[in-house]
């Protein structure tokens, strides 16, 4: 594990409280395939330790479009974790690390619904892993914005990429090293301007 | 990282929930904040009276759960035993939870941008 020292290391374990007059909490969805750095990326810009829950769903709670992958009454589990960035006095943002895989997109449908926005994290190894996440998220009308987790595999340019994701031209792509702070706070702002720029640009 | 309760028996779940198996379709939304009410009381089951201490500030249901070690949906309906009991209460996230396209003001998205800016 790449532990790094920031803010996160500091807090005390168990959860720091938020502060009483917290009265909104906003999320963004990292979402992305196995090992391509969503942890991680939380874990460099929260001011908690990533923590670990899960959503179980079973077939009477599931959305009955999006059962495909579930079988009878069988019980479907997905284990998550996220981190928190208190904005100010009366706001705190959660970032949710999301395996962005189907068979387990019908369970995101609720933890992340309302969602201000959510970024693709891509892995030029697999970068097959986030199509659907993709599709997904386009469907939905869920500002994203794609971020290629640089892992210094290959010689990919972002011009490469955006072609094999066939990305829409207004979507943003950016390189970025998920274990630097800086890099993964700046991944968050360019979802957060690029939210802003399409509310304000489409008023509907 | 720990995936730990993973193994948990799904008849303790079943227990610990009376035997609900899902919260209805305006169940709590992931980042809703609780907030305890009261102490509590003598007699109360002990996954409700461990939620009562965790939120004496304000906490998310996603937090409650991790800190339980205990499936949101199953901490989704514990808590809304509290909420029903007025136990406890519910700050709700800013944007519409349901599915609905997500409207974020400009002025919250203004705020977020300089927060991070400023982390
Ligand atoms: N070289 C390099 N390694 C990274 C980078 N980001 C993450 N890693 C490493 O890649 C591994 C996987 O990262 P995680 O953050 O656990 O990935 P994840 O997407 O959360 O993985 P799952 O939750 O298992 O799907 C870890 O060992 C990280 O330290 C990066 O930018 N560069
Ligand atoms: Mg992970």
């Amino acid at each position: 594990m790449h532990s790094r020292t920031c803010d996160a290391a500091d807090a005390p374990t168990p959860g720091s409280p938020l502060p009483g007059t917290v009265e909104h909490a906003l999320k963004i969805a990292v979402v992305g395939g196995f090992g391509v750095g969503k942890t991680t990326l939380v874990r460099s810009v929260s001011e908690i330790r990533p923590l670990t829950t899960e959503e179980t769903m079973t077939e009477a709670a599931a959305n009955v479009d999006d059962v495909r992958g579930v079988e009878g009454k069988r019980t479907t589990t997905i284990a998550f974790d996220f981190g928190r960035i208190t904005l100010d006095a009366t706001s705190v943002l959660y970032l949710f690390g999301a395996p962005g895989q189907q068979r387990f997109w019908f369970l995101w449908d609720r933890v992340l619904a309302g969602s201000l926005g959510a970024v693709v994290l891509v892995d030029t190894r697999r970068l097959e892993d986030s199509w659907y996440a993709i599709d997904r998220l386009e469907a939905q009308k869920t500002p994203f914005i794609v971020a290629h987790n640089d892992f210094g595999d290959a010689e990919h340019t972002l011009d490469d990429i955006r072609a094999a994701l066939d990305l829409d031209p207004a979507v943003p792509l950016i390189r970025c090293d998920a274990r630097e702070r800086d890099s993964a706070r700046q991944v968050l702002v360019t979802l957060v301007q690029h939210v802003r720029s399409l509310v304000s640009g489409d008023p509907r | 990282m720990s995936r730990s309760h993973r193994d948990e028996s799904p008849d303790r779940l079943y227990v610990i929930t009376s035997g609900r198996s899902s919260a209805p379709d305006d169940a709590l939304d992931s980042v809703a904040l609780i907030v305890a009410e009261n102490a509590p009381t003598a007699g109360m089951q002990s996954e409700h009276a461990r939620i009562l201490r965790l939120c004496r500030g304000p906490t998310a249901l996603v937090e409650i759960a991790a800190h339980l070690e205990l499936p949101l949906a199953i901490t989704r309906i514990l808590v809304t035993d509290l909420l029903d009991g007025g136990h406890a209460t519910a700050r709700h996230p800013r944007s519409a939870p349901r599915r609905a396209r997500p409207t974020t003001s400009p002025d919250v998205l203004e705020k977020v941008l300089l927060a991070l800016q400023n982390l």
